[in-house]
Parts: structure tokens; C-alpha cells; sequence
């Protein structure tokens, strides 16, 4: 049943309704590609009895007419979402054996839709990274090889590394990610599919362990640019228990797609070219002004004049949110404990135990940076960056519908590489962050292979609450790319 | 910017992460490698400049003055290390 | 009235600033939608939100920031239409998210104004400093095991109002008048029960002395969480003396969180805040600014009571009250009302004084509120009417009140019942007084000779003769003309 994994969510759609295969074949068949797969580690946890018993639901759904949006679909959830009566673990030792009495809004809405959820995919820990190293559970393989060479294992991206690997390999036919400063994009890049961060405030952050709260939005994760705008439909709304909800109706992003790009005007930032730009990541941005132009586009020259600043900016504004955010790790109510011999003590032992490298290094410059005599210096300085990197994209989109930069400077590296230096590696998301610290929608879509074979994508940015126009122009480079896409292994 | 081993624990202590005495010289030096790098921003002038300390500007919800939640010990310290008669605990604290 | 501690260098002076903790009266917390009440077993009002669970968010109560802007109008302070929560980073057992919502900045309510009403009749004006909201922290419970403390999160969560004062107390005494207008205005204005011993009003002081005269501030120490305004008074008594005879023996005083012990009366340093505190305030992320228009605000004010200064100058001008009297009836909005009451259509002085007075005996020697007066004010008032049209005397308006205060009856019913109406039958008083007189001639005969006090030894015999219900005026006028003729 191999070829069922082929699918994409579209078709497997359309199929089921027709009762062309059920949804617990479509389940059984990823569940064996799961199977088969282990070894990429994109699972923290596997749920397949549970995705049989929602497959068998959606069946019946689907006999009674009641099928919704994604019914039958088999999914993976990012292991950050909360989900009820499944350990959930933000690959973090911390969180050990935490199992949730609720379920984040988000998933909740994708099992409303009668989606079937496989297992939770692994990420960096909390999130926090930019090649799947950092959890817990271990490193997520990439589904792609570079050709001749080495046959190193190539990292996924991160943070939402495990969605990406499998949702490339065929593993599901789409997972959630969540995008902080790039950890939908990058890697979605990094494995050659689709990846979409909406707007900050269309998708609900409530269940969603929080990393930077200001920044933190949940995205699909797909291999083609509708399904992304099918799963995207159901993931957001307005949620009461959000207070940085967006109440805004959401559009049928699956009905803009086909509209093309005639006439719309996009810009080319000259800050994301800067010296020493890797030349075929170069190449293929150039290649995708083309398709654009070809495509009946205008092509405008802009200036982000603040890009060089945001990773910095970055830098200081997610770990002081996730100083704060991380401080209920504490082992007093759920989670890892380690005994001490005074509150302070269990504290500082279970916190040492329980957070990995990368997660203390950013709670200790997060606490640094809000600390007294260093809070006007570097976070204040950060905020009033952050709201200068935001008017560089309202000043632009007066000029422009839609900014096409790269998503990721390279392609995917070799697991290992980058490791002794967290400033190389934070420079993975320099073309990303921007628009997470604006708040903006961005998606990356797969453009192209390097000449070693590996993917590489090309980012849409446009304004807020503008998707629209995002999967326009993400439909149109996918259609002129002729990505291709791994097949089912 | 440079960290020494005494700025890092303090907001080692500030942060209850107990970083080894042995480990402070190594993430003194990386800390201070990533501030060093985040001292770039000093060149903005950000003069009159409002800061943006949320992800979007929508107006702040509130919600109805009632009772919607609670009652649910059982589910509350589920995942409690060492719960006890409904509570969870801690060391012994001294006031 | 200036309270100065003498020691042996000079004479001292205290500056006390007061940070109020008042809970307001909501049903549910202030981010979340379990219940704020008192009194239910452990963690059983506790949501995922208030347990610091993942990826849980606050959503902010509108009664909360209704009641903060109400009590910003009673205390006649600036209401800010743009306030910001912020997070205060510090780790403790009993906060569950490691950092409390709170205001810092920019809290939601500015400065204002605070009216003490001394027991000398005066009043001084204290300032407001500010009001903000924040969420109350869980429970720590210390004593259900040898090596463990147990958390109750039931508080957690629950709205609080921190009031801060300027440092412009001066005494024990001005502490107290504080904390007793703080509570009687928060009680007017419906938004915080004002009880102390069951936590939901709390005091943290700050305390500093100085050399009369000397205009800078010297080091304070902060006392924390004290449960009752008499606990408050005599803890920054006694820092005060402390800070003294610190300074005095050539040493000096840390910046630091106290505890009061009641059991000793001393004050001590806080163990657990021990380690220097750092709390990284900076705007919650998960919050955007709280705004609101002047509609909202105004809205508000229209609902507004009178309050205790307002209602206490009526008094005084209205029913020509004391200060005293007037501040004693406006202490609680309740008094007030049942004041009036008595007072309507009637001897406002005499109404004041009889509730001031006779009722307030009575109601504080049973422990009862003036809501459980077993007197109504109705009745009361009719017991007034009774004296007024002399149906009863004074003494048998005693009589009757007491027995208004046994039996609850209505004061006509006892008045039959034990057959207190007075004489109003002249020629029976004047049987009475003919008797007194001729059984005491000796008195007659001094009374004739001048001594006219011996009037008043005749009329105690006639009131005497008839049981007290004789009145007095009429003996006395009946008196006067036998004895004259």
C-alpha cells in the first residue's frame, strides 16, 4: 500500500470521499512508512492504536456524510502542542512523562476536522535550534542525501525538524510546526517542502508550550502549497482563551489558489543579498524573480534597511521571553524532579538536569538581558529595533504585495556541523526572523536542488493578515519550479 | 560585552540553574561570545523610537466575571512529582 | 500631635509608607475562570492557567479592571486609560509560573488622595502613590509535614489591588487611622471585603526614621504581610524604636523584608527572602496594553456611593453632628444608613447619640454587626417619638431600649406590655405631690427658706411615688406651685 503514501492531502481527500481506500488504509499505509522510517527519529511518540481508533471514526464519518476538512488525513503533531492523554514533551528531560489533561486549540481543531493524528514529531528542545540537535530524543535525520560525497546524515532544520523529515519522507501527509524566528520555514526548506508561518495571532498559542510568546506562531507543514492552505483553513480562528487571538475571519486560502500573480508587485530586498551570499542559493532567488516576472509580476527593488539587525534583536527578545516563560519548569507540578535540600536547591538541580545546553545558554541570556542595569540597554534597545524592522516591512509594502527573498542562507548540513558555535548557527535564520519580529506571514516554498541534490527554497513575505496573496505567489514559484519531490520511501 | 564567572552566577542563581564552578569559565566565554555579537545593535539609533513589546497591536480582550473553571483536582496534580491529599509539595520551606 | 521617639542623641521622627493588598471582590481569578472564593479544599479552585501549566494563556476579567478603576475613584486618583501588565520574574513554591502578572510601570491607576480622620477630630491628607493590579500568589503550608511544605494554588491567581501610600505617615497612630479609612472607603465602593484576618486586605510597611528636622530619607525596612491594623500599628512601633536605638549605638540598617511576630512583638528578618532579589520586570507578552475610553471610566463614577469624607461633611452640616459623631456614624456605609434612618423627621443629635452610643454598646458587647442589630432602625426610631411626644420618660426609654434589645419586639408593643406610658393624668401626679409634701414638712419649710435645690430631692420623691411614670417636667411645674402658695 505503498503508493497511498504518495498522496497528498488534496487528492487523498477527494479519494476518500470517493471511497477509493478508507482512512484506516490511508492510516495503516503511514503507519508503515512510520514504521520503516524509524530510524530519521522524527517521533518523539508514536499514538498508532489511537490513529487506527480515529481512522475507523473518520470512516464512519465518511459513510454518514459527515467528513470534514481533513478527514482521513494522517498527520503529525510537533511535540510542543499539548495533547490530551499523550505525553507531551517539548524534547526537553524536563518535561518528563508529562502527560496533558487538555488539548491545544490547534490540534483540537485539526481533530475536530476528523484529521488522524500519528504520533508527536520531534523538534529542538523547545524549540530552540535551528537543525533538530538539540532534543532530547536525539537528532531527526533529513529524508535527502547529498549526491556523491560523503553520505553523512544531514540535519532536517529546526525547530520543527522531526514535521519536516516527515512529511518529506512520507512519513505523514502533513504535521504542524511552529515558528518562532524561523522553525517553520527553515526547515521546511532544509527538506524540500512547503512550510507556512501565518500571521502572528491567526493561529491560537493557547496548549502550545510557549518559547517567545511575542513571536511564537503555529504553521503546516506540507509538500505542496494547497495542502498547506487546506490545513492552514482549519488550524486558525479566533480563540477566547488567546488573548493575542486575532478575531478576523479566516479566509478560504484553498480558493485564491490558481489566481496567479499577474500584476501584483514584488519586492527584492537588496539587504538579502549581502557579500559572500552562498552563489547557488543566489542562483535560484534570481531564477525565482524570473518565474515570477514570467508569470505576468512586477518586479520592485526595495530596502529593509534594519535586516542586519534582527538576529541580534532576536537574540536578546526570544530568550528573555523564554527566561520568563521557562521559569514554570520547576518540578514542583509536573515534570522532571530532582531532590534537593532546600526549595532552591531541588529548583536549581532539577532545572540543571532537566534543560539541555542550547536551552540553559538562552535562559541564562534572557535573564541577563531584563536584568537590573542591563534592561534598558539590551532589551528596551531590542523592542525599539524590533519596532523599526516592523515599519521597514509597512514602509515596503507600500511599494510592493509581496517581498521573494531565500528562506535559508544554505542548504542542509551534516548533523555535527555547527555545533561549537551558537552564533554560526543562530545565522541560519537570518533571512527568517525579520518576519517573525514583524509579525508578518512567510512561507517557504521548495525552488530548487543544489548541485549536490539538495533542496532549497524561496521565502513569501507578505503583509499582515495578507495569506492570500502568499499562497498566490508561493502557488505560482511551485508551478514554475517543478520541485522534485522525494518519493514515497 | 564580556561576562565574567561572578555575572554568570549570579543569573545562574537568578535563573535556579545550577551551573558547576568548573563549568562557569566555558559558558562565561560563550555567553559573553554571544552578547559580544548582539552589541551590533548599539549602532541603531533608536531615538524616539517606540518600542514594540508584543507580537500584534489588536486591542486586549476581556472576558465575563464568571465561573468557568476549577474543580478538577485529580486532572491539576495528574502530573505532580509528589503530590499529597491534594496538594503538591515542596521542600520545607523556613520563612 | 506629632509622635517623636526620644533618644539619647535627640528626638527622632518615623516615616512609614503603607503598600495595601486588597482582594477584590470578584467571582472569578483575574486571568482565569476559576473561582475567587475563600474557603474550598485544596487546589480545588485552581485551573491549568493558575497550576502554570504549558502553553496555558490569561485572559483578563473585566470586573477586575472595573473595580480597580472604581476604587481609583474613591481614592479621587488619576485613572490611567492605558495601563501595561508586566511580569515580575522570581521563583517561589507557592508561584506557580515563576513570575507574577503585574503592573509596574504603568499601573492602571496614578496618584490620589487618602483622608485621615484623627481621633482628635482633625484630619490630615495622605497621598496615593498608585494602584495597580496584580494576581495573589498560592498558599505555602509549612506544618502537615516534617520535611515537606504542601501547596494550595486555591489563592493563586485571584485579583489584587496593590494601593501604595506615599511615605507620608508619621505614627503609629496615623498607620492605623490609615488602614481603618482604606478599609471603611474599599468597603463603601463594593470592591474588597476589607478583612484583614481572613487575608483578603493585607499590609506591607515601610519603615524609616529620622532626625526631627532632617528632610532626607534614611534606609527602610519592609514589613510584610501583617493580619491586622492593631498588628500593624505596633510592629512599625516597634521598628521605629528599633531603627532608633540601631543608629543611636553607632550602627546601621539593612534594606530588608521583616516579619512581625504578634506572639513576641518584635520584628525579625525574612529568611526565605534572604537572596537578593532581581524580579526583570518587563511587559507580559501574552498581555497587550489594558485600554479603556473615558465612557468606561464615567460610566463607573455614576455608580459611585457617597463616600465616608463626602457623607461625614453632610453630617456635620446637615444634622449639626460632631466631627466625632458624624466620623464614627460614616465608618461603615451601613451605620450611615441606619443613622439616617433613626435621624429622619427627628432629633438628629439625639438619633446620633443613641446609636452612637446606646446601640453600639450593645451591639459590640454581643460581637454583632449593625446588620444583625436585633433594634431596627425603624424601631429605634420609634422609640424617639415616644420620648418626643412624652409617652415615656428618658429613664423609661432605658428601660424600653434594653428590652428592645432582649425581646426584638416592636418599641408600642412594649411599652403596653410593661406598662411604661407615662402619667399624663394631672390630678394623680398632683395626688402625689400633695402626699410627698405633707409627709416632709422639714423640706418645705428649707425649700421656703431658700433652698431651692431641695426641688430636685421633691421631685425624685414624686417620680418615686408613681413608679418613674410621673413626668418629670410636669412634677416640677406642679411642685413649684404648691410649694409657692
Amino acid at each position: 500500500m505503498t503508493e497511498l503514501t504518495s498522496f497528498t492531502i488534496a487528492q487523498a481527500r477527494d479519494r476518500l470521499l470517493r471511497k477509493e481506500f478508507s482512512a484506516l488504509e490511508l492510516t495503516e499505509a503511514h503507519l508503515a512508512s512510520m514504521e520503516r522510517n524509524k530510524d530519521f527519529n522524527a517521533f518523539i511518540t508514536t499514538t498508532p492504536e489511537l490513529a487506527r481508533e480515529r481512522a475507523k471514526a473518520s470512516d464512519e464519518r465518511i459513510a454518514a456524510g459527515k467528513a470534514g476538512a481533513l478527514e482521513g488525513i494522517p498527520l503529525g503533531i510537533k511535540d510542543l502542542f499539548c495533547t490530551e492523554g499523550v505525553m507531551t514533551t517539548a524534547a526537553s528531560h524536563i518535561l518528563d512523562a508529562f502527560t496533558p489533561r487538555y488539548e491545544s486549540t490547534v490540534s483540537q481543531k485539526l481533530r475536530d476536522a476528523g484529521s488522524v493524528m500519528l504520533g508527536k514529531m520531534n523538534l529542538d528542545e523547545f524549540a530552540m535550534g535551528s537543525s533538530n540537535i538539540t532534543s532530547y530524543y536525539g537528532p531527526v535525520k533529513n529524508p535527502w542525501k547529498a549526491k556523491g560525497g560523503s553520505n553523512a546524515d544531514l540535519v532536517p532544520g529546526g525547530s520543527s525538524g522531526g514535521s519536516s523529515a516527515a512529511v518529506s519522507g512520507h512519513l505523514v501527509m502533513g504535521a504542524t510546526g511552529t515558528d518562532t524566528g524561523g522553525s517553520i520555514r527553515q526547515p521546511a526548506a532544509f527538506t524540500g517542502i512547503v512550510g507556512v508561518k501565518p500571521t502572528y495571532g491567526r493561529c491560537s498559542r493557547w496548549g502550545v508550550v510557549a518559547f517567545a510568546s511575542s513571536l511564537d506562531q503555529a504553521g503546516p507543514m506540507t509538500r505542496t502549497v494547497r495542502d498547506a492552505a487546506i490545513m492552514l483553513k482549519v488550524m486558525c480562528g479566533h480563540d477566547a482563551k488567546d488573548s493575542t487571538s486575532s478575531q478576523m475571519a479566516v479566509p478560504d486560502f484553498e480558493a485564491v489558489l490558481g489566481q496567479g500573480v499577474k500584476g501584483l508587485r514584488i519586492g527584492i530586498p537588496k539587504e538579502y543579498r549581502p557579500d559572500g551570499l552562498n552563489a547557488e542559493v543566489d542562483a535560484l532567488w534570481n531564477k525565482g524573480i524570473g518565474w515570477l516576472q514570467d508569470a505576468g509580476a512586477t518586479i520592485v527593488d526595495i530596502s529593509l534597511p534594519h535586516t542586519k539587525y534582527a538576529l541580534p534583536t532576536y537574540y536578546i527578545v526570544a530568550p528573555a521571553e523564554a527566561s520568563s516563560n521557562l521559569a514554570r519548569y520547576d518540578g514542583v507540578r509536573f515534570g522532571l524532579r530532582q531532590d534537593g535540600k532546600s526549595l532552591d536547591d531541588m529548583y536549581a538541580k532539577t532545572r540543571a538536569a532537566g534543560f539541555g545546553a542550547e536551552v540553559k545558554r538562552r535562559i541564562l541570556i534572557g535573564t541577563y538581558v531584563l536584568s537590573a542595569g542591563y534592561y534598558d540597554a539590551y532589551y528596551l534597545k531590542a523592542q525599539k529595533v524590533r519596532a523599526l524592522i516592523a515599519k521597514d516591512f509597512t514602509d515596503a509594502f507600500k511599494k510592493c504585495d509581496a517581498i521573494l527573498t531565500p528562506t535559508a542562507p544554505t542548504a542542509a548540513f551534516a548533523i555535527g556541523e555547527k555545533m561549537d558555535d551558537p552564533v554560526a548557527m543562530y545565522l541560519n535564520d537570518v533571512f527568517t526572523v525579520p518576519a517573525s519580529l514583524a509579525g508578518i506571514p512567510g512561507a517557504s516554498v521548495p525552488a530548487g536542488l543544489t548541485a549536490e541534490g539538495l533542496p532549497l527554497g524561496l521565502q513569501v513575505l507578505t503583509k499582515s493578515w495578507d495569506e492570500e496573496t502568499m499562497f498566490r505567489v508561493c502557488q505560482t514559484l511551485e508551478e514554475s519550479a517543478q520541485f522534485p519531490t522525494l518519493g514515497a520511501l | 560585552m564580556s561576562l565574567d564567572k561572578a555575572t554568570v552566577r549570579r543569573i545562574a542563581t537568578l535563573a535556579r540553574i545550577e551551573v558547576p564552578d568548573a563549568d562557569l569559565g566555558t559558558v562565561a566565554e560563550q555567553l559573553s561570545g554571544i552578547m559580544g555579537w548582539i552589541e551590533q545593535l548599539k549602532e541603531v539609533n533608536t531615538d524616539n523610537v517606540a518600542p514594540m513589546s508584543g507580537g500584534t497591536d489588536l486591542k486586549l480582550p476581556w472576558r465575563k466575571d464568571e465561573v468557568t473553571d476549577g474543580d478538577k483536582v485529580d486532572q491539576v496534580l495528574a502530573n505532580a512529582p509528589d503530590g499529597h491529599d491534594g496538594f503538591f509539595t515542596v521542600p520545607k520551606v523556613v520563612e | 500631635m506629632s509622635y517623636i521617639l526620644k533618644g539619647e542623641t535627640g528626638d527622632w521622627e518615623v516615616v512609614i509608607g503603607l503598600e495595601v493588598h486588597a482582594q477584590v471582590i470578584s467571582k472569578a481569578k483575574l486571568f482565569s475562570g476559576a473561582s475567587a472564593d475563600f474557603g474550598a479544599g485544596p487546589n480545588e479552585h485552581v485551573s491549568f492557567i493558575d497550576a502554570g501549566m504549558p502553553g496555558m494563556l490569561p485572559v483578563i476579567n473585566e470586573r477586575c479592571v472595573e473595580q480597580a478603576v472604581r476604587t481609583g475613584l474613591g481614592l479621587k486618583a488619576q485613572i490611567n486609560k492605558r495601563s501595561v501588565f508586566a511580569r515580575k520574574n522570581y521563583f517561589y513554591a507557592d508561584l506557580p509560573q515563576g513570575y507574577q502578572i503585574s503592573q509596574y510601570d504603568q499601573p492602571i491607576v496614578g496618584e490620589g488622595t487618602l483622608v485621615l480622620d484623627l481621633a482628635d477630630g482633625s484630619t490630615r491628607a495622605i497621598g496615593i502613590e498608585r494602584l495597580h493590579l496584580e494576581q495573589d500568589a498560592g498558599k505555602s503550608i509549612h506544618d502537615m509535614h516534617g520535611t515537606k511544605s504542601f501547596i494550595d494554588l486555591n489563592r493563586a491567581g485571584v485579583a489584587l489591588m496593590e494601593i501604595v501610600s506615599k511615605p507620608d505617615l508619621r505614627s503609629p497612630e496615623e498607620v492605623g487611622a490609615y488602614l481603618k479609612k482604606m478599609r471603611s472607603i474599599l468597603r463603601y465602593l463594593g470592591t474588597c471585603d476589607g478583612n484583614m484576618e481572613e487575608g483578603s486586605m493585607r499590609c506591607d510597611a515601610n519603615v524609616s526614621v529620622r532626625p526631627v528636622g532632617a528632610t532626607e530619607l534614611r534606609t527602610r525596612c519592609e514589613i510584610k504581610n501583617v493580619n491586622s491594623v492593631r498588628f500593624v500599628m505596633q510592629a512599625v512601633e516597634y521598628e521605629a524604636r528599633r531603627h532608633v536605638d540601631v543608629y543611636e549605638s553607632g550602627g546601621k540598617i539593612d534594606q530588608e523584608t521583616r516579619l512581625y511576630d504578634s506572639n513576641k512583638g518584635e520584628t525579625r528578618t525574612m529568611r526565605s527572602k534572604e537572596m537578593a532579589h532581581d524580579y526583570r520586570y518587563f511587559p507580559d507578552p501574552d498581555l497587550q496594553p489594558l485600554e479603556f475610553d473615558d465612557a468606561f471610566v464615567e460610566s463607573i463614577r455614576k455608580t459611585l456611593p457617597e463616600l465616608p469624607d463626602d457623607k461625614k461633611a453632610r453630617f456635620i452640616s446637615a444634622y449639626g453632628l460632631s466631627a466625632y459623631d458624624a466620623d464614627v456614624l460614616v465608618s461603615e456605609r451601613e451605620n450611615g444608613e441606619f443613622f439616617e434612618v433613626v435621624a429622619k423627621g427627628r432629633d438628629a443629635k439625639q438619633a446620633a447619640n443613641w446609636v452612637n452610643t446606646n446601640l453600639f454598646a450593645v451591639l459590640n458587647k454581643k460581637g454583632l454587626s449593625i446588620a444583625e442589630s436585633p433594634v431596627s432602625a425603624a424601631n429605634l426610631g420609634r422609640l424617639l417619638d415616644l420620648i418626643a411626644d412624652n409617652t415615656i420618660s428618658g429613664r423609661q426609654a432605658k428601660e424600653l431600649f434594653e428590652a428592645m434589645v432582649e425581646t426584638g419586639k416592636d418599641a408600642d408593643v412594649l411599652v403596653s406590655e410593661l406598662g411604661l406610658k407615662q402619667m399624663t393624668d394631672t390630678s394623680a401626679i398632683e395626688a402625689a405631690v400633695d402626699q410627698v409634701l405633707a409627709a416632709n414638712t422639714e423640706k418645705v419649710e428649707q425649700f421656703r427658706a431658700g433652698k431651692e435645690q431641695v426641688l430636685g430631692w421633691f421631685v425624685g420623691q414624686v417620680m418615686k411615688a408613681t413608679q418613674g411614670k410621673a413626668n418629670p417636667a410636669t412634677c416640677s411645674d406642679l411642685l413649684r406651685k404648691k410649694l409657692a402658695s
